[in-house]
């Protein structure tokens, strides 16, 4: 790596704190009433950041053993899981399933880029390519898994009446399951597409900063946003597979109907 | 052609439709149907009638397997119901819906939903039995009045080749003219010299719709057969509840 161009000290932290001033002054003068949230937010983002800049210490230190980075990995799906169903409160089971989903896209998508070779397996390399695949697969595990659960309460009369046409399960939900995951792919592939020309994105950009040339920088990137699709789209197809499993019993029923949770035959 | 299902697993001495014997299944108050003995012949139609919350549509979608009993049999053909293979029980055993449920897409993709194979000339076939002529076939499915989408539901229905339909009040959300063509069709496909025989369980509300219809009634009050037997009969019958279902003397 080159020279570092972005360590910035104490002394630029603080400069920069005075950006915060600005957005301060605007609320102020326009009376948004935002200016202790505002300090709030600062203040939270400063000290969040410090005690995971210490942690990551340990856990990205080539030195110590890569079990603190797993512990780390394990703790963000969990942080992630969480936040999933904070998200999307009315989704049965919503937390094993994330779990579920994250714990395949990291095989796989993990599986890939620390197996074949296209990235060392260090905790520095490990644990902001974790991050940044449970983070991106976040937002569309909420997508799909609401959207899923929407679509089963709204179209349950569609459902039922392809059901009595002697349709399995999966046929009469196989419409709207796809609805569900192109809700919550494409926002991913949108994004994909318009790659450098709107925004550059963020792993790119701190490369540079931290003195990587900036075609270097790109090969990185590039591997990011497909690991990014990859995990996306492994994360929202578990969660859409599991939850509709969820939604029928083994005997091709809806398990949630206007009498309750399904009775009699097993949910499968 | 569309294939018919009558007369598919029939075999000597059994009953040829369904027995509910001591069929209950609960509900948040109080039981939904509460010891249902009953037996539903293939031939003709039998109207379903009661009070809203009697139970009548919560029976037809034990019958379709769409819900299940917490106690009690139910045999369709001799064989009990969870012996059956479901999927194969919807298709035999059809079922019309309240709402007519039009899936997106053509009218012939409808139909396809029910027969994946099925050609343009069945599928026109099927149009005009339910009194829609072949144009509709590619229009969208989606747009059409209630009354043309609940009679696409119906030939969606009949080209499973069903041996019987349960009807859950199918024209109740129907005006007059478009109520009147269903119920002559079902009447026409009732009717034993039919090209492929249909028996119907019907659901009605209407006591004139099911004087028009019935080869026999059964009344349902809170969950159970309050009485059975022929419109006529009925209309006298000792229970007020029973005479007001079918319309007769107050």
């Amino acid at each position: 790596m080159n020279e570092p161009l972005a360590d910035i000290g104490l002394v630029g932290l603080a400069i920069s704190g005075i950006l915060i001033g600005v957005a301060l002054v605007l609320s102020l003068v326009r009376r948004l009433g935002l200016e202790k949230d505002l300090l709030v937010a600062a203040a939270r983002a400063l000290v969040q950041l410090l005690v995971v800049g210490f942690a990551l210490r340990i856990v990205v230190d080539d030195d110590d053993p890569l079990v603190f980075t797993w512990i780390w990995v394990v703790f963000m799906a969990l942080v992630a899981a969480w936040t999933v169903r904070r998200r999307a409160p009315e989704v049965p089971n919503v937390i094993p399933l994330s779990l579920l989903a994250f714990t395949a896209a990291a095989v796989v998508s993990l599986g890939v880029l620390f197996g074949l070779g296209v990235f060392e397996p260090t905790g520095r390399a490990i644990v902001p390519i974790a991050g940044m695949m449970v983070g991106n697969s976040m937002t569309a595990t909420v997508v799909v898994a609401r959207r899923i659960v929407a679509e089963s309460r709204d179209h349950r009369d569609l459902i039922e009446a392809r059901l009595a046409l002697g349709l399995s399960s999966q046929d009469a939900f196989a419409p709207h399951l796809r609805d569900a995951l192109r809700t919550g792919l494409i926002p991913q592939i949108e994004t994909t597409k318009t790659v450098g020309l709107i925004a550059l994105p963020g792993a790119m950009t701190g490369l540079i900063l931290a003195g990587v040339e900036p075609v270097e920088a790109v090969r990185v990137q590039v591997a990011v946003m497909y690991l990014v699709l990859g995990s996306v789209s492994t994360t929202a197809a578990v969660m859409a597979i599991g939850l509709t499993r969820g939604l029928f019993t083994s005997d091709h029923r809806l398990a949630v109907t206007d009498r309750g949770v399904g009775t009699g035959s097993t949910t499968a | 052609m569309v294939p018919s299902a009558s007369g598919l697993g029939q075999s000597v001495g059994v009953s040829d439709g369904f027995e509910l014997r001591g069929v209950r299944v609960e509900g948040v108050a109080r039981p939904r149907l509460d010891g249902i003995d009953l037996d539903l012949p293939l031939e003709g139609i039998t109207v379903v009638a009661g009070a809203s919350g009697s139970g009548k549509s919560t029976l037809l979608r034990l019958l379709n397997r769409l819900d299940v009993v917490d106690a009690g049999t139910i045999t369709w053909r001799g064989t009990p119901l969870d012996e059956t293979d479901v999927l194969l029980h919807r298709r035999e055993v059809g079922m019309v819906f309240q709402r007519p449920t039009a899936a997106p897409g053509t009218v012939l993709e409808n139909l396809r939903l029910a027969a994946m194979d099925l050609d343009e000339e069945s599928a026109a076939d099927l149009c005009l039995l339910v009194d829609l002529d072949a144009s509709f076939l590619d229009r969208d499915a989606t747009e059409l009045s209630g009354g043309e989408k609940q009679r696409v539901c119906l030939a969606r229905t009949i080209a499973t080749g069903p041996a019987m339909i349960l009807a859950d009040e199918p024209t109740s959300s129907l005006d007059p003219a478009a109520a009147e063509t269903i119920e002559n069709l079902a009447l026409r496909l009732a009717r034993p010299d039919s090209p492929m025989p249909v028996g119907w369980v019907w659901v009605s509300h209407d006591p004139g719709q099911l004087r028009r219809l019935a080869d026999r009634v059964v009344v349902l009050g809170e969950g159970r057969v309050l009485a059975e037997g022929n419109a006529l009969d009925l209309a006298s019958h000792g229970d007020a509840d029973v005479r007001r279902a079918v319309g007769g003397e107050r």
